[in-house]
Order: structure tokens, then sequence, then C-alpha cells
């Protein structure tokens, strides 16, 4: 009985996280967006400072009309938002959050679990895109596809060399065999890696699949209301995800002073500061062209995750 | 002997049975987001208007009417990374279960120099795309 409560808490835990924290970094995105480039932002709804502005713009994305083009590909496209979003509650359980088996659950695989799940999000955008039936979200389509093909293979270089260094792909595993000194270590890895995770998210510089002012919104041109926020909170779980995702593998998670007892919040903190590195980078940088992307990562980012596995396997050799 | 065979079927129905515990509970995650993704589509059916048009229901292309098939036909620049792509991910999925014993006891140099020859066969492979010309468009 007492285990089957545990697992029901656990559940209960993962999806609150899910619905809240891609909310907090969207909230902070309106706020920090305005502040950098000095203009307010939301400021009216729920009185202080505008907090409740997502919760109004969930509002109206609930009351608006489910528009599905006639010349749409119906199921598919209907089916399409889940598909992007549900991966990332999937990949949610596996994060290890503090020591002691504060871990949704422990998946032995959890690495390339989380990698594979992860990947399957694309497959959402690609049905969106292909599905709409219009020439806009087609070719955000195929742009979401070529970038897959962009940035799949430098995060699993990347993720692999961690799972040198650890000698096992567990995420706990790796947490509980983590040192300070692999933070230098692993950090042309982990540089790789982050930046192969905002291609995956599609988040600026690499948003070329949604570029608005080329193709409308990509492959999501087509959607209103309800499914439209799914392909957004997709978008921001993404973010939770990802953050959490480098913090576990390339900053130690919740390792830091006091980490037996507030282990939980320093994986926390490092999630938020990268989730603020990904918003900055939205604000600084101008949007790289679809060939720029390739180039950038077959020419730079699999060289660079190539030479992180060789420093990996070299010093660990020598060290153990 | 009989002893230690007992013990090594005990830790692998430990084992099997941690497994399917861990997968069940990741398949229930599943199921409780298919939930919330029905709850939200139900709640969004009851909540929101319908009344469509002919217009409305028109592909959107900028406000004029639509230009031929939406499934138009494009240049596919991006297939030769398809089989880059291919090729290196394929690839990638062989080091995880190396780098997870590379540097237990017993394993060490050799292990280590079989992997440069791997991600040597690797680099030569993307320094031969490269000089092919295949990674620049312009």
């Amino acid at each position: 009985m007492d285990s089957t409560l545990d697992v029901v808490l656990r559940l209960v835990a993962v999806l609150v996280v899910f619905l809240v924290l891609p909310l907090v970094v969207g909230q902070t995105e309106h706020k920090v967006m305005a502040h950098m480039q000095g203009r307010l932002g939301p400021m009216y709804a729920g009185g202080f400072h505008g907090w409740a502005q997502l919760v109004a713009d969930g509002v109206k994305f609930a009351q608006k009309e489910d528009v599905v083009p006639a010349a749409a590909d119906r199921r598919v496209f209907q089916l399409a938002p889940a598909v992007a979003l549900l991966p990332y509650l999937l990949v949610l359980i596996a994060i290890p959050v503090g020591p002691h088996g504060f871990v949704g659950e422990a998946v032995d695989a959890g690495l390339f679990f989380v990698l594979a799940v992860m990947g399957v999000g694309v497959l959402g955008s690609l049905m969106a895109g292909w599905a709409s039936a219009n020439k806009f979200s087609l070719l955000g389509g195929v742009r979401t596809a070529a970038q897959l093909m962009a940035y799949e293979v430098p995060m699993l270089l990347t993720a692999a060399s961690v799972a040198m260094a650890a000698g096992t792909v567990s995420l706990p595993g790796i947490l509980d065999a983590f040192h300070w000194w692999w933070i230098p270590w692993q950090i042309v890895g982990g540089l790789v890696f982050f930046t192969a995770g905002l291609a995956e998210l599609q988040r600026p510089p690499f948003d070329m699949p949604v570029a608005d002012s080329e193709i409308i919104f990509g492959a999501y041109t087509e959607y209103t209301g309800l499914r439209f926020a799914l392909f957004l909170l997709a978008e921001y779980a993404g973010i939770v995800v990802l953050c959490a995702l480098t913090a576990v593998l390339f900053l130690g998670g919740w390792h830091g002073p006091m980490s037996g007892s507030l282990g939980w919040l320093w994986t926390l903190v490092k999630t938020g500061l990268l989730a603020f590195v990904v918003i900055w980078l939205r604000v600084s940088y101008p949007r790289l062209r679809e060939d720029q992307l390739q180039k950038l990562a077959w020419t730079i980012l699999i060289p660079l995750s190539l030479a992180q596995i060789a420093l990996t396997g070299v010093v660990k050799v020598v060290i153990s | 002997m009989p002893e230690s065979t007992v013990a090594a079927a005990r830790a692998e129905s430990y084992f099997a049975e941690s497994y399917f515990h861990t997968y069940s509970v990741v398949g229930l995650v599943a199921v409780v987001g298919v939930l919330f993704v029905a709850v939200a589509f139900a709640a969004g059916h009851l909540l929101r208007p319908v009344a469509p048009t002919r217009e409305k229901m028109l592909t959107y292309e900028c406000g004029v009417d639509p230009v031929g098939e939406g499934w138009a036909q494009t240049q596919i620049r991006y297939y030769v990374y398809a089989f880059l792509y291919v090729i290196f991910a394929v690839d990638a999925i062989y080091l995880f279960p190396w780098a997870t014993v590379f540097a237990a006891p017993g394993f060490g140099g050799t292990t280590l120099v079989e992997m440069f020859v791997f991600i040597g066969f690797l680099a030569v492979g993307l320094l031969y795309a490269w000089k092919k010309g295949v990674l620049e468009w312009t």
C-alpha cells in the first residue's frame, strides 16, 4: 500500500513540476527580455508586476476556436501537439533532483532513455508541419528535420563523454561519481551539449524552423487556441528539461555546499541560471541561417565533441 | 556451487523486478500525460465556440487565396546531411556500452587505443565530407 502511495505521489509531483516550472520560465522570460530591452513587460494581469500574465494567456487560449484547415490531414494535425509535449513529461521522471534517491524514478539506462525520448518530441513538429498542408508549415517542418540532424550527433557524443567519465549511464550514478574537477574537465562537452540543446528547442539563435519574419510561425502556423498553447508549453518544458539535464550532466546537479539537506535547491538554482542564459541568448543574438547551423554543427560542434571524448578517455585511463 | 547459482538467480530476479518496476512507473507517467492531454482537449471542446466558415478553413497564405497544393515540391538540400547523420548516429550508439566499461580493471590502454581508432574513422569520414564540399552551400 505504501509503495502505491509513493508512486502516486511521484506521479503527481512530476505533473505539478511539469505544469509549474515552464510557466515560471515563461514569466521570467517576459520580464528579463523586457528589462534587457529597456521596457517593462506585462504589468497589468494579477496586479503585482503582471505575475498572472500567463494564466490570463491560458484562459484566452482555452476560449479560442479550434480551427483545422479544410486541406489539412485532420487526425495527424490534431494529434501533433500531444506528441510534441509528452516526451518532456516522460523525461522529467528520470532527472535526479537531490541525493539519496531524490528522483522521480531511477532509470538504469537513464542517460540513454532521456536522449531517446527527447528525440521523439521533434516528431510533433514534423507531424504538424506536414499535416497542415501549408507551404510555410512544410518549410518549417523540413527545417526542423534538418536541424535534428545538426544537433543530435554532438548531443549524443558529449553525453557519451560524461558516461565515460562516470563509467555508468544511470543519471543518479553519474552524480554519485561526480567530483568538482569534472566541470573544467568536461567544460567543452558542456558547452557543445547546451548549444546543441538550444538547437533542439528551436530557440534563438537557432529558431529558423519558426522564423516569424520568413515563414510566419513554421510548423505551427495553422494552429490556434489550446493546441497552439500546448506547443508553447512544450517549448518551455523543453527549456526546463534541457537546463536540468545540462546541470545534472555537466554542473554536478545537486552537488554544492550543504548538499545533504539542500541538494534539491542546488539543482533548481543551476537549472534556473541556465534557463536565464537561454533567455539572455534569445535577446542577444540574431538568427542563424539554416546552412550556417549545419556548418556550425558539422565543422565546429562535432569535431569539438570528438576531441572531448578523446580527452575524457585519456584522462580517465591515466587516473584509474 | 549450487549456492552461488542460487545467489546469481536471486540477483537476476532482483534486477528483472527493479527493471520492470522502473519501466512500469515510466509507463504510468505516459498514462498520466495522455490523460492530461485528453482532459485538456475535452475541456477545450466544452469551452470554446465553434463557428466555422469557408474562408476560415482556407489554408493560410498571408491573406490571399492559396496557390496550388500545400504539399508543394521543394528542393531538399538536406539529404546529404541525412546520410552523414545516420552514419554518425549509429556509430555514437556504440560508444555508450563501451563508455561504461573502458576504464574498468582489465581494460585500460588497449581499449582506449581502440577507441582512438574508432574516433579516427569518424574524423576521417567527416574530413572527407568536408573536403567534398557537402558541408557548404555557398
